[in-house]
């Protein structure tokens, strides 16, 4: 991502954003709440497009891209959503084998053993058949992830893959992210606050902070940083460079306003 | 304060225009990904027993009420004429030049116009369609372009079965009831009523009125606050934007079909 701007509305989010992420490796994307995390998602996949700057992918400039160049870029990609975001209406097996039917003319046959290879790579063969209303929230974020690497893609998009999971389901899932990159030889990018399980599973950690990259680096190298914002982000400490109020006019100037409406009144 | 108004005013028309343009736009974009529904038409005979069949029971019984009061209106009108014979035609056409069509419409706008929205706007909410996309699946021919044909096929065939169902209750309650001449009901009704002239126009009003409904359900679906009450008014929006569409539509496509414009 090369100089990149992006904004809700008025509210900015990226300015002049510089950030890479490198191939074959996990890389966490964590900052505060609002900082972007999920934007720089969003962005890779296409789904928005920054208002000023590059977003590009092996020389080939997302945000370029024709609606339906952007459909065939996406083959290469691969994202795990919050809540899974399984289809309600289809099992477990037909949400997994749903990316095969809809992109390749394999049999059905074949799909068959590839869905049940990918359900066994997140050791739920044994629930296929099963509705996703009455999965966990760690088993609906398993499959959606056997969904994720049905194509085999080169890249994994994970947003907040942690949040709501019980110490086991987040272990399971770090480890899977951590497993699927390196056996499939793939590039995996998570957003995340969950610093413990985001610093077991990462390569490369990259901390943001009012629309920049603030640090950058191994898990081990931002738990020895002296940085006044990683030692708060990293530490969990309330005092530090992020406020606690969001930026205002002082509440001396809000109460003199209202006392001024009532007289007025 | 003359200019504030007149600038409000400015600004809600130019967003009035502005929504319709991308509403337009996005059922541009449905049409020309409607191929789907040619290659793969078991999503199309998915989505016709949706927004279709699922509705047959409020169309076949609110069509058979309707011909009932139709039939008893007729006849206590027409006995005073001595004509109670000509009541098959009156119910026959009212049926079929406008309550068919209209009636039929609102209901669908009601049973399958809001399952749709509501269908669509639960899986934007709940990420569905960005998940398709994200697996380089087009969300416009694969969900909503089903959909919107399903609607459109179906809104004909529910208006036919709904005039259909009338006669039936018009012929019930004056023939078999009240004792009217069969003969009379069916022959006269026969007789007078065009197969272009009434019949195919109020199958043209119903294939409008499939479009315009069908239209504004994937719209407003697509277009919904991805949040619970972002659905729930989209929902409403549907049923009330439907039904004046509808009566609007109807208006003018009778002062074209009728009268030779008003």
């Amino acid at each position: 991502m090369t100089k990149v701007n992006f904004s809700y509305s008025n509210r900015a989010i990226f300015d002049n954003l510089n950030v890479g992420f490198s191939k074959g490796k996990v890389t966490a994307v964590m900052g505060g709440s609002g900082s972007g995390k999920t934007t720089i998602l969003k962005l890779i996949g296409g789904q928005i497009k920054p208002t000023f700057g590059d977003v590009s992918y092996s020389g080939q400039s997302i945000n370029q891209l024709s609606y339906d160049e952007l459909f065939q870029f996406r083959r290469k990609l691969g994202m795990l959503f919050q809540f899974g975001a399984l289809f309600t209406d289809l099992n477990v097996f037909d949400n997994v084998a749903f990316p095969l039917r809809e992109q390749s003319t394999l049999p059905e046959v074949a799909i068959r053993d590839l869905v049940l290879m990918k359900l066994h790579t997140v050791g739920l063969r044994g629930a296929s058949s099963l509705m996703p209303s009455e999965l966990s929230g760690g088993m609906a974020r398993r499959v959606a992830l056997a969904r994720a690497i049905a194509l085999d893609p080169k890249v994994i998009l994970y947003d907040e893959p942690f949040t709501g999971l019980d110490p086991i389901s987040t272990a399971i899932t770090g480890d899977l992210i951590r497993r699927l990159n390196d056996a499939l030889g793939i590039t995996s990018i998570f957003v995340t606050h969950d610093i413990n399980a985001s610093f077991k599973v990462a390569d490369e950690v990259v901390l943001l902070s009012r629309g920049q990259v603030t640090a950058r680096g191994t898990p081990e190298e931002l738990i020895a940083s002296q940085d006044p914002f990683v030692r708060q982000f990293v530490g969990g400490q309330v005092d530090g460079p992020v406020p606690f109020h969001v930026a205002s006019d002082s509440i001396e100037e809000d109460l003199k306003i209202r006392i001024l409406h009532r007289i007025a009144k | 304060m003359i200019v504030k108004t007149l600038s409000s005013l400015g600004h809600a028309i130019i967003d009035s225009i502005w929504k319709l343009g991308v509403a337009s736009s996005f059922i541009a974009r449905v049409l020309t990904r409607s191929s789907i529904v040619f290659r793969r038409p078991r999503l199309l005979v998915d989505e016709i027993h949706f927004a279709g069949v699922l509705s047959l029971v409020i169309i076949v019984v609110s069509g058979l009420f309707v011909g009932l009061v139709l039939g008893l209106q007729g006849y206590e009108t027409l006995k005073r004429y001595g004509s109670t014979g000509a009541v098959g035609t009156l119910v026959a056409l009212s049926l079929v030049r406008e309550l068919g069509p209209v009636v039929s419409a609102l209901l669908f706008a009601s049973r399958a116009g809001s399952a749709i929205t509501a269908e669509i706007g639960i899986m934007k909410t709940t990420e569905q369609l960005s998940a398709m996309e994200m697996m380089a699946v087009d969300p416009h021919a694969r969900v909503i372009s089903p959909m919107f044909w399903g609607g459109f096929i179906s809104m004909p065939l529910l208006a036919a079965i709904f005039s259909a169902f009338g006669i039936l209750g018009g012929y019930l309650i004056t023939v078999v009831v009240i004792g009217v001449d069969g003969g009379a009901f069916w022959s006269q009704m026969q007789a007078s009523i065009d197969f272009h002239h009434d019949i195919l126009n109020g199958v043209i009003k119903s294939v409008v009125f499939g479009f315009a409904v069908s239209s504004i359900a994937v719209y407003e679906g697509y277009a919904a606050v991805p949040t619970a009450e972002g659905v729930s008014r989209a929902v409403t929006r549907t049923v009330v934007t439907s039904a004046l569409a509808v009566l609007a539509l109807d208006f003018v496509l009778t002062a074209f079909m009728f009268t030779g414009g008003v």
